[in-house]
């Protein structure tokens, strides 16, 4: 068994964390503008970001059912290997939770989501103030629960590098390769 | 005879008369808005307005037409559009708190359908310009469903930082949907 993720699973991995790492200021920053042609231009780029990362999280999803992941190494403590796995599966559901509460709440405001400006999601809501005031309140909560799991997610995965000098974190690295 | 004569004319102009519609009823009536900001299309609504319309279905081409639309009424669907949109930049609706169109010539254009020409004032500048609309008999009442399209730097409506096009299109479709009922 290999004790690697496949180059696609690498590849996927941090382009999906590239665009996080944009998105999310980019939603923090955005909100608090004044209204702008700027202020409209942030708010399309976002939402173009969130569907490109669901949509990249579809392919994820189905790479991962059909490619078995490398093992985890056979001392890792029983809680850990339950803690690494229940943050694998949260990430994984805000994956996609994050751009649906988006699209969602787009929707409800009345604006609807057109990817690129070129591919028009459809509005699964229709126009309506209270249900769109509640949907940001649940992307920003499910974007804050993002924020503390990647913080935890990586720190795992430092730990693992620097303190258990293992290979948990190189298996995802598309370079630094360890000669052991 | 003169007098019989008389008398018919008077019964005969009696259901001309009777056929003008111009009545407003406002629950019914609406007029809203597609502005296009980064390439999507965005509805809004103007909530208070007022128009004196006469029309007699059977002879369309002599209706006319006066609606004015109360500018700060406007609802962009977004609290922060809503205050944006009266300040100066855009209709300046504490100087011209309100838009005007007045008819001047109303002409079939086939299949039911109608072009309403006239002048339309906004923000102190005033454009010809021209409406299509329907014509729909209900019980009691016409409904006139129509729309038109304006170019809002015409009237320099998004000045300034706003007249950037690309974000939010020049061009806005205006949708209208007058009932008037027999006085």
């Amino acid at each position: 068994m290999p004790n690697r993720y496949t180059h696609t699973a690498i590849s996927l991995h941090w382009l999906i964390a590239l665009l996080i790492f944009a998105a999310f200021p980019l939603g923090v920053y955005m909100h608090d503008l004044p209204l702008s042609p700027d202020k409209l231009r942030l708010y399309s780029y976002h939402k173009w970001i969130g569907v490109t990362i669901f949509m990249l999280a579809i392919i994820r999803l189905v790479w991962r059912a059909t490619h078995r992941p490398p093992p985890l190494p056979a001392n890792m403590p029983k809680w850990e290997r339950f803690a690494a796995e229940s943050v694998h599966h949260l990430l994984y559901a805000l994956l996609f939770l994050i751009p649906l509460s988006g699209w969602l709440m787009s929707s409800a405001k009345g604006f609807q989501t057109v990817w690129f400006g070129v591919l028009p999601l459809p509005d699964l809501l229709g126009k309506n103030k209270e249900l769109g005031d509640l949907l940001q309140k649940v992307h920003e909560l499910l974007n804050f629960s993002l924020l503390g799991l990647v913080l935890g997610h990586a720190g795992a995965a430092l730990k693992h590098h620097f303190i258990r000098h293992d290979t948990i974190l190189e298996r995802m690295l598309p370079f630094l390769r360890r000669n052991s | 005879m003169r007098i019989i004569l008389l008398a018919l004319s008077c019964l005969l102009s009696q259901p001309a008369l009777a056929a003008n519609y111009s009545t407003l009823v406002p629950q019914q009536s609406s007029v809203t808005f597609v502005s296009t900001q980064m390439g999507v299309p965005v509805e809004g609504e103007f909530r208070k307005f007022n128009a004196t319309i006469t029309l007699d279905p059977d002879h369309p081409e002599r209706g006319t037409a006066r609606i004015n639309i109360d500018l700060a009424s406007i609802d962009t669907g977004n609290q922060e559009a809503n205050e944006e949109v009266v300040k100066p930049l855009w209709f300046d609706a504490a100087a011209h708190p309100v838009a005007s169109f007045t008819s001047t010539a109303v002409k079939p254009l086939g299949q039911g359908r109608y072009a309403a020409f006239g002048k339309l004032t906004i923000k102190g500048k005033t454009l010809d310009t021209q409406a299509v609309f329907n014509i729909e008999k209900q019980p009691g009442q016409l409904l006139l469903p129509g729309s038109f399209k304006l170019k809002r730097l015409d009237y320099a409506i998004g000045s300034g930082i706003w007249s950037d096009t690309s974000a939010v299109a020049d061009e806005v479709q205006i949708r209208f949907r007058f009932v008037v009922a027999k006085p």
